[in-house]
């Protein structure tokens, strides 16, 4: 699971208000390569939650993203480039995301997060 | 040349996990004729919902992926087994798509709300008793409950909410989903739609149907409304004549 999918995910258990974002709980992380995708990279910044971006890299081990950012760092292949390495390389291979609310556990085996629900939670 | 899809012979497999068939086959070839407008419609996010053995999204994944263009591939399937099975498929095609283990798009609605550009879907559309709808396994690949509507009716307010501005939705149907009614439906929430492949097999007849919005379809459906609206307006507004007429009488 890529931390992009991360920024889409939010806990989905009945009456759970506010679902995101879901913590991160490490077991393994896996890198690999994406080719740049500047544009790509633009219209995706307009739709991220930038702020939960920087603390999930951090819990993934990668401290290198700007606190801040704006759309005109856009513009700057270095900042292009922590955010593909943050967006698409960094791989949830296997650990857990926690509900921010209840503290339900959605484990993730192989890379695949596991969101289903058991029938009290739907 | 002939854009490239997904091989058969690197198509994982497992018991449990529906293997590609005419249906998929169908859903491939729609995507395949419509791949010229899929490219030129850069789309940044595209999700399949139900991935199965994974046939449809790797041939999404190679038929987009070659471009310098590379949109964001996520597949979602209730069913883990049909996960693994995508995952390898995947793998064996070189592309990748984000998999996620859940009941139709549960846990992305909120966030991915409106921005999935191309959307597509083999859903169970096969008429069956409604006790067997969202059961374990491969059963869940194909059961469709009453007129194989039940849980299409469930995917298509998904679509709704998670397509963008520009969004499409390619879908499979089966005639006795009744594909004219679901396109009539659809036009109430502003969505104009094509079917874009028809092809009968021995078993069924399969329709495939292409969903976009249209900002005409949108003011036509909002109009319907106003106008509802406005005939139950004027319903109140002669009874209340009426009744005014009553108390002049008196």
């Amino acid at each position: 699971m890529r931390l992009l999918t991360h920024n889409m995910l939010a806990s989905n258990i009945k009456g759970v208000a506010n679902g995101f974002p879901l913590k991160i709980e490490v077991g393994q992380v896996v890198e690999k390569h994406v080719d740049l995708n500047p544009e790509f990279l633009k219209n995706m910044f307009a739709k991220l939650d930038y702020k939960v971006l920087v603390e999930a890299s951090k819990t993934m081990g990668y401290a290198d993203l700007p606190e801040q950012a704006e759309p005109s760092m856009l513009e700057s292949e270095d900042f292009l480039r922590k955010l593909n390495h943050a967006l698409l390389e960094l791989h949830l291979e296997e650990g857990a995301l926690v509900c921010p609310e209840t503290g339900r556990k959605f484990p993730v085996n192989k890379g695949i997060p596991n969101m289903l629900l058991h029938e009290d939670e739907v | 040349m002939p854009h490239k899809i997904a091989q058969i012979r690197l198509i994982s497999s497992h018991p449990e996990v529906y293997e590609p068939c005419d249906d998929s086959f169908a859903l491939v070839d729609a995507l395949q004729a419509d791949c010229k407008n899929l490219i030129g419609h850069r789309p940044n996010i595209c999700l399949e919902i139900g991935s199965g053995s994974g046939y449809v999204i790797a041939s999404l994944a190679l038929l987009l992926g070659g471009e310098a263009w590379r949109p964001y591939f996520l597949a979602t399937d209730i069913n883990p087994h049909a996960l693994k099975v995508t995952s390898e498929t995947l793998k064996a095609h070189g592309v990748h798509a984000e998999l996620i283990n859940t009941n139709i798009a549960s846990g992305l609605e909120a966030r991915l709300a409106g921005l999935v550009d191309v959307m597509v879907v083999n859903p169970p559309y096969v008429p069956t008793p409604e006790e067997e709808v969202g059961c374990e396994g491969i059963t869940s690949a194909w059961a469709g409950g009453e007129n194989g509507r039940t849980v299409i009716d469930k995917i298509l307010p998904v679509a709704d909410k998670l397509l963008s501005d520009k969004g499409w939705l390619y879908i499979v149907t089966l005639t006795a989903n009744n594909p004219s009614g679901l396109c009539i439906e659809m036009k109430k929430k502003g969505y104009e739609s094509r079917i874009v492949l028809q092809r009968s097999t021995e078993e069924e007849s399969l329709h495939i149907i292409k969903f976009w919005r249209d900002p005409e379809a949108l003011l036509e459906a909002n109009e319907a409304k106003m106008s509802n609206k406005a005939g139950n307006g004027n319903a109140i507004g002669s009874l209340l004549s009426q009744l005014s007429h009553v108390f002049m009488e008196k």
